[in-house]
């Protein structure tokens, strides 16, 4: 699993150019599934046919990123967030864009180590020379990522775009593990554009209407030094969402989640994220409304090129997503 | 000009009714349905020689403007903002009434009455007033609370190719959408015109839902960002540089191929084109993208200076290479069309 881990979470896929992530996740499931399709936004489909009640599995495609604004004279190049990229994290980060160029990091001088650092004091800096040859292969309008390599620790692993690329690496294993056990008939939905609006994950739920739907995400931790307050920790189990700032799950799905851990041994923990959403937000508010919950990988440093989870919450979050598919609600 | 009729209308948000009376009875002979739908939005609808792809194309009629909130005992109003508008710009401006024309002022201290301390602060809102000369709350004949209140701005030529005016944002737009249902098109055309997008593209939010097209392209006027200073920094979109196509905003990432479709002709027919600085702004595609399976969307806008104030500019010259790219845009869609 670690080997798919890798490969999805190196590949380049902000917001709005998802489709290296869609191609490695086809190739992943294809033989496993009934069908496939992609729709308007780009979200990737897969059909698992089922005699149960409609069920949507989402979990997300793209990861945070930048987007060129503007070149200038000396070819340092600025540009705007795509989704929550954060400053903090970013200094003397290294940008991959999608021709596979890449660039630092730079910012401009400040008076005092105290300043805040701010998005319109940063640069990209590729290497050119000027504006001319930056242009040439970076272009305004230029999307791009953190270009980080996949780390295995061991029990933990350490990468990129692990936010949502574990997500759609546990869905492509529980995929895999289902072999026709179903109690529902599942769709299980990459989404696209979650990190800018939660937007693949409406549309898709729109043209699928599901009657439950569970989202697959990461969610933080409050277990490094200093943290603020949060009870779920890293290596302790499938998170199982209560709440986060835009969604009260559905207390039946959670209840259920909580019932199949306990039935099969699965170390879970309860979830409640004040900060932050996930494609369950939005699929709930749509047509007629949506029962939905989620299920949360726990990782450390979200939406930094060095985001960090463990192996065997990803094992446990397989486990408890295959197990409530068999079981049914 | 319809730009200028349309840009002298007012129409806030709610209050579009002026605008889509004006619009309604100067495209009726080239639509062949129209409708107007329970939010207020405007849908005119082409016919096509095909049945696919259906597109969209959408203007929205609101501009941003103020309503009268307070008839106080002093003969002054107090009033709110409809949609965004800087503060520091509304001081000392005449307004107009939209119902029937009544003249007032934004009442400002003099430079001589200024405390030190004021001459550096922007007042609130709150302590800002419309002063319509009246001596007492007695005098208010004919104003009413929730009355809506415009830039007294005419529309008027300062250059060869400048003019000067309010409300570009998006009567450009709007008047762009009545040139192009001029024009023959292959496929099905939905023009729109929408309600309430300064407040939160409110219109737009049914449209989608509503319609099921397969491209939409939104029409704008857009806030040019060429303003003078010796950073180098972006300025992009220029007054004169032709249609601003949209990457990403606040709202949306445009999609991908219809972006370079759009690219791709206007290198073709050579027609000057420029990307709009990423990451700001937003319009009514944010709502039609998302609406129910999801909706393929781009934006072309027209540039203008100083939009949300009562002085906007806008260069002629890209108000046609617009309008041309977006007829050869069009053009294409239909001839893919089946």
């Amino acid at each position: 699993m670690k080997k798919t881990i890798k490969k999805l979470t190196e590949a380049f896929g902000p917001s709005g150019f998802e489709n290296n992530v869609r191609k490695i996740v086809q190739k992943e499931i294809v033989s496993y599934v009934d069908s496939t399709k992609k729709d308007t936004l780009g979200n990737f489909i897969a059909h698992i046919k089922g005699k149960g009640p409609k069920l949507m599995l989402a979990a997300h495609m793209d990861e945070i990123g930048v987007v060129t604004s503007y070149i200038d004279k000396k070819g340092f190049i600025r540009f705007s967030n795509v989704g929550g990229f954060f400053p903090i994290h970013s200094l003397t980060a290294r940008i991959v864009f999608e021709n596979g160029v890449i660039g630092v990091i730079g910012e401009e001088g400040r008076k005092s180590m105290n300043d805040p650092i701010e998005m319109s004091k940063l640069y990209i800096d590729i290497g050119a020379g000027n504006r001319k040859e930056a242009e040439k292969l970076v272009p305004v309008g230029s999307f791009g990522t953190y270009q980080r390599e996949f780390v295995d620790l061991g029990k933990r692993i350490v990468s990129k775009a692990l936010d949502d690329r574990i997500g759609c690496a546990v869905l492509v294993e529980v995929i895999k593990r289902l072999k026709g056990k179903s109690k529902f008939d599942t769709y299980v939905v990459f989404t696209v554009q979650e990190e800018v609006g939660l937007k693949g994950a409406r549309t898709s739920a729109f043209g699928i209407e599901p009657k439950i739907a569970l989202a697959v995400d990461v969610t933080r931790t409050g277990d490094t030094p200093g943290a603020s307050k949060m009870a779920v920790e890293l290596g302790a189990g499938a998170a199982i969402k209560v709440k986060d700032r835009a969604i009260v799950c559905n207390p039946l799905i959670v209840k259920k989640l909580k019932s199949v851990a306990r039935k099969y041994k699965i170390p879970y923990q309860l979830e409640i994220l004040e900060r932050g959403t996930t494609d369950a937000t939005s699929i709930q508010l749509t047509k007629g409304g949506i029962p939905s919950g989620a299920v949360s990988i726990p990782s450390r440093y979200i939406h930094s090129c060095s985001e960090m989870v463990d192996i065997d919450d990803v094992e446990s979050c397989v486990q408890l997503i295959s197990k409530f598919v068999q079981t049914g609600i | 000009m319809l730009l200028e009729k349309l840009s002298n209308l007012d129409g806030a948000s709610g209050d579009e009714a002026r605008v889509r009376e004006f619009i309604q009875k100067r495209i009726r002979k080239y639509a062949d349905s129209m409708e107007i739908d329970a939010l207020g939005n405007l849908i005119c609808f082409k016919k096509g020689r095909v049945k696919k792809p259906i597109v969209l194309i959408a203007a929205h009629m609101d501009e941003v403007g103020f309503m009268v909130t307070e008839k106080r005992q002093n003969g002054t109003l107090g009033f709110s903002k409809v949609g965004g508008i800087d503060s520091r710009v509304i001081l000392a401006k005449t307004l107009r009434f939209g119902k029937n024309g009544t003249k007032g002022v934004i009442g400002a201290k003099p430079v001589h009455l200024l405390k030190k301390e004021e001459v550096t602060k922007i007042p609130g809102i709150d302590e800002m007033y419309i002063d319509v000369g009246a001596k007492s709350h007695k005098d208010f004949k004919d104003i009413e609370v929730g009355d809506y209140v415009y830039f007294d701005t005419c529309f008027e030529k300062i250059s060869a190719k400048v003019v000067k005016g309010k409300a570009f944002d998006d009567r450009a737009g709007c008047s762009l959408i009545m040139d192009l249902f001029k024009e023959k098109f292959r496929m099905p055309l939905y023009g729109v015109f929408s309600t309430q997008e300064e407040i939160g593209l409110r219109g737009a939010m049914v449209i989608g839902n509503r319609l099921r097209p397969d491209y939409v392209i939104i029409l704008e006027g857009t806030g040019a960002g060429d303003f003078p200073s010796k950073k180098d920094n972006s300025k992009s979109p220029f007054l004169g540089k032709g249609p601003a196509l949209t990457v990403m905003d606040k709202s949306m990432i445009a999609d991908k191929k219809l972006l370079e479709l759009i690219i791709k002709i206007a290198k073709r027919k050579g027609i000057p084109y420029q990307l709009k600085q990423p990451g700001i702004g937003g319009t009514d595609a944010g709502r039609i993208q998302i609406s129910r399976k999801g909706v393929k969307c781009a934006v072309i806008a027209v540039p203008a200076r100083y939009i949300h104030s009562p002085v906007c500019l806008m260069n002629l010259s890209d108000y046609g290479n617009t309008l041309k790219l977006a007829k050869f845009v069009l053009k294409r869609l239909g001839d893919s069309g089946k």
